[in-house]
């Protein structure tokens, strides 16, 4: 199969993007002291995560909604939860 | 009892959370011996937010619907289960083909958004009030006569649900379950992370490529280079018109191994030994589902005053190596489940010791034996040595066996030995791991 990134794999899924809140959340702080920062960033399949200049940033509206970067992440560190319901992936296949 | 008997201070009997397959069947056993049930789905539709590899061992199944393989959206009944070592430039194989796997159907693939409507839909059809797009926010709890928790109802929003008993589907994630601590964050050696794509690929060509035809289909599981040598392995599952692929990743052995489960994924789609099979395939869906996959000692309690957790919020999940099941378990624990409550409502006692019926049933049937069953599958599997050195020890053997370059053959025994000796693995360990094979699986 031809190679995608992952952007041009998001484009072909359905999502319907809450623009008035995130349900994804970190504490900076925590996620330098406790190395979840880049834990989070290698986990998650969606690439929601990135850092720039120490900080790490969050796009929630990509997110597949599996929680493996709450499994990953210290605790306090990221706070996740669940999109509002109607909002967030909508699989056609799963 | 009818939903008239309901005492005034319930809304419903039973509060479902999850239109997924434990969510699903338990509502529509529950409906089908007369219990009014509300069957919650955070998703605009059913399956909506449901993702699993593909396979599905329908066998339980059956026992709830005896005709789903006909009404059911499945996708193709499996017939083959290939199971191969792939290397950067080699493969071998285990290809296991019956006509048993056919009659009677052993394993389907399916797609859970094609697939948990139908099952949402049976429950509708049989009573259940089905809400979709509506987020559970939290548990409403009380007092319960033995002093301890007893939950309630549920709060989704300003909304409030009142019932005698709460079933927890809500996936592997289970923040209902967490949040009256039934559930602890597990280790990241009892979880993984599951990327998955499905591509469109027109019939002739799965046909011709997967060797199946008709409905019937195959399971490819492998193991070696194409994690990159990471704890786990990756699968392609035949569809009808589709193809399921992707990598499972165990989370420990990922966040060693300085590499993104990104770019894990990525080398398996574009893996040499796989374009065979995955060529010229259109994108259709990405996707992903953390997996618990930490076996029996994940599962912990699974009752409370007022609630029960089934399938995956209750941790069944097994990775034996060879097959990953998470459906099946959540068929049979829904089951268990329906026939604990309809017995604790019509004693009327919901407390967890009237809902014991539901620990005892899991533990009777394939659920619990088979999660003890594989108890040891998990340390096993993250004996590391699996995931590079075996496969590249047996095609080293292979390759001696079958390339004849003029030079004299040795017996496959003396071959072996050299290249046993030339692998990093030594005989102790491949002792050690075939022992511990045998035991684990």
């Amino acid at each position: 199969m031809k190679p995608t990134t992952v952007p041009e794999r998001l484009a072909v899924n359905n999502f319907r993007v809450d623009e008035d809140e995130s349900h994804i959340v970190v504490d900076q702080e925590l996620c330098r002291t406790t190395g979840s920062g880049a834990a989070i960033i290698a986990v998650c399949p969606a690439g929601v995560y990135s850092e720039q200049d120490g900080l790490i940033l969050v796009d929630h509206a990509a997110c597949l909604e599996c929680g493996t970067c709450l499994a990953v992440a210290a605790p306090g560190a990221l706070t996740w939860r669940y999109p509002r319901g109607g909002f967030g992936v909508s699989f056609r296949e799963g | 009892m009818t939903s008239d008997a309901v005492e005034p201070d319930f809304d419903f009997d039973v509060v479902v959370v999850g239109a997924g397959i434990a969510g699903s069947v338990t509502a529509y056993r529950l409906a089908e011996h007369g219990l009014s049930v509300v069957l919650i789905e955070r998703g605009d539709v059913p399956g909506s937010k449901n993702l699993s590899g593909g396979v599905l061992y329908g066998r339980v199944l059956e026992t709830v619907f005896p005709d789903y393989l006909n009404e059911a959206p499945v996708e193709r009944r499996i017939t083959r289960h290939v199971t191969t070592f792939l290397n950067a430039d080699s493969a071998v194989s285990l290809d296991y083909r019956a006509d048993g796997l056919a009659e009677p159907v052993n394993a389907v693939t399916v797609l859970r958004a094609k697939f948990d409507p139908w099952l949402a839909g049976k429950a509708e059809e049989a009573g259940a009030f089905l809400m979709p797009g509506v987020r559970v926010d939290s548990l409403l709890t009380g007092p319960g006569l033995d002093g301890a928790t007893t939950v309630v109802g549920v709060r989704a929003g300003d909304d409030e649900l009142r019932a005698r008993v709460v079933v927890a589907a809500d996936g592997v994630n289970s923040f209902l379950a967490g949040s009256v601590g039934l559930r602890q964050k597990q280790p990241t050696n009892h979880l993984a992370v599951g990327v998955k794509a499905v591509i469109r690929l027109p019939r002739a060509d799965i046909e011709s490529r997967f060797g199946v035809s008709g409905d019937r289909g195959a399971a490819h599981a492998i193991v070696g280079d194409c994690t990159l040598g990471i704890g786990g392995g990756g699968f392609i599952y035949t569809n009808t018109e589709s193809l399921s692929l992707g990598v499972v990743l165990r989370l420990d052995d990922l966040l060693r191994s300085g590499h993104t489960a990104i770019e894990v994924f990525e080398h398996f789609t574009q893996h040499p030994g796989l374009q065979q099979y995955l060529r010229g395939g259109e994108l259709i869906e990405y996707g992903s589902h953390l997996v618990a996959e930490g076996g029996y000692p994940m599962v912990g309690e699974v009752a409370m005053n007022g609630m029960l957790l089934a399938g995956e919020s209750a941790g069944l999940a097994i990775n034996s190596g060879l097959t990953v099941r998470g459906m099946d378990l959540a068929i049979g624990s829904a089951i268990a489940a329906s026939d604990a409550i309809v017995e604790a409502v019509a004693a009327g006692d919901t407390s967890k010791a009237g809902l014991a019926g539901y620990r005892r049933r899991l533990e009777e049937s394939f659920v619990m034996q088979d999660m003890r069953t594989y108890a040891r599958a998990p340390k096993f599997l993250e004996r590391n040595r699996m995931y590079g050195p075996y496969g590249e020890l047996i095609a080293d053997v292979l390759q001696n066996a079958f390339s004849l370059d003029g030079t004299p053959r040795e017996h496959l025994l003396t071959v072996a030995r050299h290249a046993l000796k030339r692998s990093p693995l030594a005989l102790r360990q491949l002792i050690s791991d075939g022992w511990a094979g045998v035991r684990a699986l």
